[in-house]
């Protein structure tokens, strides 16, 4: 068991199984068909990305170093929330990008009723110890527990 | 963050509930990156990445019912990326019904809302606002609230213009409460290059591939490249602004880039200089064996690698108008030279409206339309985004569109022998 400490950018407190995408997550690629065609998992569809395509992603712990692609990346990542196929909690190795910061704050302000932690800059050591099927737990002040 | 006194009270509400969740988001949004306050947006025009109705964005939707209920809306008048439908490019029957009952069905309400909220005009569809024909051309130094990175990138570097690589609907609520955290791509610091990319090539580089080994490299950092001059000269022409119109948006679709500086060409180089360059700056070197190694990594992502394209998309970001020129004159000469008299793949060159008025009112387009070529103001990435068209095997010239779709990308020499010719001849 290890933790790490980051920096909250959306707060909460969550327990959720490890996915683990080593590469940049491309929001609208991975998002956009189990968004379009009803996939309550929210199965990746992103065929670039060969660690997250065909796994599930809504309420998995999903750990990443930063999102990447269309600038519609924020839009995507809020309907997600807003439909209720968000990750449990999205948890970033370096510091946000522009597109996961609009998405999760856009969630965090204009949704009553949706909590998905997201910290950033926990480290590549981070990245480097978690992986797929792992227990994450993210607790108050940015620590993130991995077991 | 420190916020003024009428950003204060915005926040707390003396202009409504709405417009201050509006103003809370951009004051988060700018506290994630160290903002210390908002600064003004002060270009004419604003410019929006979300231009289509797809019915998985109703959350979206809905959000911007409430701005427009609120009376939150935009205070400046906006371009907006292209529609994702036009009944001038080839679809069958089911992609049809697919498109307009069941994807695109609320494409009609929000283009109204779009309306509502500020759009500039009914022509304003395009991912290239930035060309003359459109109007939407920020001048130095202007601070915009833009989405769209190939138009970010452009407006940056090209420009010399001031934004982030904003996500969609922080674009439009940055221009609703007027003001944009001060951070990043706004700032001289932000501005500086923290790699060196030294262009060693024996020919002038594709523009699309170029800009794809570049972005892959450097990712979200900013690049000051050297030795481009010798091939694009020092000014910037109706022929370099296209070249780094596709340049731009390959760097800013393969990485995340949302600026660059060309040495003796882009205008903060040429005012500026090797003192935009940070003195721990990396160094990349691209040869002509790097630019094959580059493209020989592509993934194809066809089912069949061998199948017979069945469209070709040309134009992501749109053309420009000299390009349809230009292409319309190759696409002939072609044709002539392998006996033919049109085009052998269903092929489309795509154009902002205004842009494609223009092309109209010259002679070059009943050439081009004799050739076969369909012309048309869709967003080829709206189109292929769907898995009837994911499934066709469509070639490009895009690195966009290559990356963000299973199109497969050829140079344009190679396009155009196949679109002309059946082949790589």
């Amino acid at each position: 068991m290890r933790e790490f400490k980051g920096r909250v950018i959306a707060e909460g407190t969550v327990s959720a199984e490890a996915v683990v995408s080593h590469g940049g997550l491309n929001t609208l690629a991975s998002f956009q068909k189990a968004l379009q065609f009803g996939d309550k998992k929210a199965t990746c569809g992103d065929q670039n990305n060969p660690d997250l395509y065909g796994k599930q992603m809504a309420g998995k712990a999903l750990c990443l170093p930063m999102t990447i692609g269309s600038t519609t990346g924020g839009l995507v990542l809020y309907c997600a929330c807003a439909m209720k196929r968000q990750p449990a909690c999205m948890l970033f190795s370096k510091p946000i990008d522009s597109l996961a910061a609009a998405g999760s704050i856009l969630a965090d302000v204009w949704l009553d009723d949706v909590c998905m932690p997201v910290i950033d800059s926990l480290g590549d050591e981070f990245l480097d110890y978690v992986r797929d099927g792992m227990t994450v737990t993210v607790k108050e002040n940015g620590v993130v527990c991995v077991e | 963050m420190i916020l003024t006194n009428e950003q204060n009270e915005i926040l707390n509400g003396s202009k409504g509930e709405v417009l201050a969740k509006v103003m809370k988001t951009m004051v988060k949004y700018g506290e994630a990156f160290g903002a210390e306050k908002l600064v003004p947006v002060t270009s004419d025009y604003n410019h929006l990445v979300t231009s289509f109705g797809l019915k998985m964005m109703t959350p979206v939707f809905e959000l911007m019912q409430q701005l427009i209920d609120a009376g939150a809306v935009s205070t400046q008048k906006f371009s907006v990326d292209p529609r994702p439908l036009d009944k001038n490019v080839p679809a069958n029957f089911l992609q049809n019904f697919i498109f307009n009952n069941f994807m695109y069905a609320t494409q009609e309400s929000y283009e109204k809302q779009l309306s509502a909220l500020g759009l500039k005009d009914d022509k304003a569809f395009t991912c290239t606002c930035y060309m003359d024909e459109v109007g939407n051309t920020p001048k130095k130094g202007d601070v915009l609230s833009w989405a769209e990175s190939s138009a970010v990138v452009y407006a940056n570097s090209v420009l010399g213009a001031r934004c982030n690589r904003n996500s969609g609907i922080i674009d439009i609520m940055g221009s609703v409460v007027g003001y944009v955290p001060y951070f990043g791509l706004l700032t001289d610091e932000g501005r500086k290059a923290t790699w060196v990319v030294e262009i060693k090539t024996t020919k002038k580089p594709e523009a699309q591939l170029l800009g794809s080994a570049i972005g892959m490299k450097v990712m979200e950092a900013v690049p000051y490249i050297k030795g481009l001059d010798k091939w694009l000269g020092n000014e910037l022409d109706d022929g370099v602004r296209t070249y780094l119109k596709d340049f731009g948006a390959a760097t800013a679709s393969n990485g995340a880039v949302g600026l660059y500086h060309i040495d003796g060409l882009t205008p903060e180089a040429v005012e500026l200089g090797d003192s935009l360059v940070c003195d721990d700056a990396q160094v990349y070197v691209i040869d002509d064996a790097e630019l094959e190694r580059v493209y020989k990594n592509y993934p194809v992502i066809w089912k069949n690698i061998n199948a017979s394209p069945k469209l070709c998309f040309m134009g992501c970001p749109h053309m420009s108008l000299q390009q349809l020129k230009d292409w319309t004159d190759k696409v002939e000469a072609s044709l002539k030279e392998a006996g033919n008299s049109k085009v052998v793949i269903p092929t489309v060159f795509t154009a902002a409206p205004d842009v494609l008025e223009k092309f109209n009112a010259t002679e070059y387009a009943a050439r081009l339309k004799a050739t076969g070529v369909i012309t048309s103001y869709i967003c080829p990435l709206m189109y292929m985004n769907n898995p009837l068209c994911g499934k066709m095997p469509v070639i490009t010239s895009s690195n966009k569109l290559r990356t963000y779709t299973t199109a497969r990308y050829y140079t344009d020499d190679e396009i155009l022998a196949q679109i002309t010719k059946g082949g790589n001849k």
